[in-house]
């Protein structure tokens, strides 16, 4: 019985594993002999490489999870889906301007959405990617932007969408044209930039070139935290 | 009074025309529209297939959310209307229909929302004899033909908008607002729609015969309620194949609407019309 409660089984690809309990599913699949050269990145819930679809008993709903934060459970059918083969526009981001004649022109199919809202059920950033969607749709290049910011790429929204629109390329392109052509310029970071240009913080960065370890050390322990 | 609105795809950019004017004329008499707080695309087009509840989805889950204001959603856009109103139809007086859409989208929606056009807004909670005093007789003597096209008023069984063959309600309308006016031959019918990607001489050709024969009626102005409709005729002229001299602006009913309660001309978004209706306007 105590060995029970140690280990439970998934189902990797349909294949049975007895697994420790309260590892993510990547380091059970590790564990199961799994060795990852793609599918796997930042191993911190950020980079979105290890998008996973998995199935629990008794239950019709497919869920998503990212491998590498994702606990597994007993009974757990699971497989990874890391990349999907999407469209992808190659464009020069100056010559662009925001509007959604932009967006349809790289990415026509996004007329194609019949609101099956696919997308939004299976993101496991739990965005609104169907509503993002619908601001693209009406050319709120601003409203897509905000909506997205959170977005991943993992390309699980691409994988489930019938009308094959890649949301999250379409959503990046949102953001870009929001940073580059929407979104006021930073004029403190240009007048930044200036500064150190221009030495003022020359001196303080050759101040600390030469500080020995132990005074470093202080400084580090005594810095400012930001909330 | 606020009510709950739906502006559609279209009018966040060709039509803003149609959004802008209608917001602020509804407002100067009043009423306030309060914009859906998330929304997708209605669908566009009503599918033709009885079964085809994939193209229902969106409007069904657009009606269900406007739900909660337990009364009305108002929408101008012809097409947005259409198909709410058809898709409404469809989950009230079709079980199957309504037990799938409800079951995808694991809601429980039986079509209590009743979708409204501004037009019968304007009739009935407005009511003519009020618009009548609100405009001071900026439109007198103009002389308006209304374009129904085919969206507003068919399948007349579903759309209950007003008669599908001989309707009056846009010419109460314009008469309330001291316009006059003009029938003519081709009121409700189709401008080519959609097939203007497709089959621009059909577009075309369909353009010109309404053009001509509002024209022939001795119309100085054209009203719609469809984005589609006003691009269709407006474009045509745009680009010098309109063959009606002068060419003949096409106005949103709604941008009338704001002329004639001297809204400023410039916030009813007439900067986008390729024939633009502003020397006609202020000339009266």
């Amino acid at each position: 019985m105590a060995e029970d409660k140690e280990m439970v089984s998934i189902y990797i690809m349909g294949k049975q594993y007895r697994v420790p309990y309260g590892v993510t599913i990547m380091k059970a699949m590790e564990y199961a002999g799994y060795r990852f050269i793609r599918g796997c990145g930042c191993r911190g819930g950020v980079c979105g490489a290890c998008g996973t679809v998995y199935r629990k008993p008794g239950d019709f709903r497919l869920k998503v999870g990212l491998a590498c934060q994702t606990v597994v459970e007993d009974g757990m059918h699971l497989t990874q889906i890391p990349f999907y083969p999407a469209n992808k526009a190659t464009y020069n981001l100056e010559e662009l301007t925001p509007t959604l004649a932009t967006l349809l022109r790289h990415y026509p199919e996004m007329a194609r959405c019949l609101g099956c809202n696919s997308c939004t059920r299976i993101c496991p950033q739990e965005l609104q990617v169907m509503d993002y969607m619908a601001a693209a749709q009406r050319g709120d290049i601003a409203r897509t932007a905000h909506m997205s910011f959170d977005c991943i790429m993992c390309g699980l929204c691409a994988s489930r969408c019938p009308a094959e629109i890649v949301q999250y390329n379409v959503a990046l392109l949102a953001r870009r044209l929001y940073g580059r052509h929407v979104a006021p310029r930073a004029e403190h970071l240009a007048r930044r930039v200036e500064e150190i240009r221009a030495g003022k913080f020359d001196a303080e960065i050759e101040r600390l070139m030469k500080m020995d370890r132990a005074e470093l050390q202080r400084l580090y322990d005594a810095r400012d935290i930001e909330p | 009074m606020r009510l709950p609105y739906f502006p559609g795809c279209t009018l966040y950019t060709r039509a803003r025309g149609l959004d802008y004017s209608t917001r602020a004329a509804l407002a100067a008499l009043g009423i306030e529209l309060e914009e859906l707080p998330n929304w997708t695309c209605c669908g566009t087009a009503f599918p033709l297939a009885q079964d085809n509840y994939m193209g229902m989805v969106a409007a069904a889950r657009i009606l269900a959310s406007a739900a909660r204001y337990n009364g009305r959603l108002v929408t101008v856009c012809s097409f947005c209307y259409h198909v709410l109103k058809r898709v409404n139809h469809c989950i009230k007086n079709d079980v199957e229909a309504r037990r799938k859409l409800n079951d995808y989208l694991e809601q429980d929606y039986g079509g209590e929302t009743v979708p409204v056009h501004p037009l019968e807004i304007l009739k009935h909670d407005v009511g003519w004899e009020a618009l009548r005093a609100r405009a001071r007789g900026r439109l007198k003597g103009l002389k308006v033909v209304c374009y129904y096209g085919c969206l507003l008023v068919r399948p007349a069984t579903e759309m209950a908008f007003d008669d599908p063959e001989n309707p009056t309600l846009m010419e109460e309308f314009a008469a309330a607002l001291g316009a006059e006016p003009v029938s003519f031959p081709q009121r409700t019918a189709c401008c080519g729609s959609y097939q203007v990607l497709h089959a621009y001489d059909v577009v075309a050709s369909r353009g010109r015969e309404i053009l001509a024969g509002a024209a022939a009626h001795g119309a100085q102005a054209l009203i719609t309620s469809c984005p589609l409709c006003q691009f269709n005729l407006d474009w045509l002229q745009g680009r010098g194949e309109g063959t009606v001299s002068p060419a003949l602006p096409v106005l949103y009913f709604t941008q009338l609407l704001g002329t004639a309660l001297e809204l400023p001309l410039d916030g009813l978004g007439f900067e986008s019309h390729y024939i633009d209706p502003r020397p006609l306007l202020l000339g009266n």
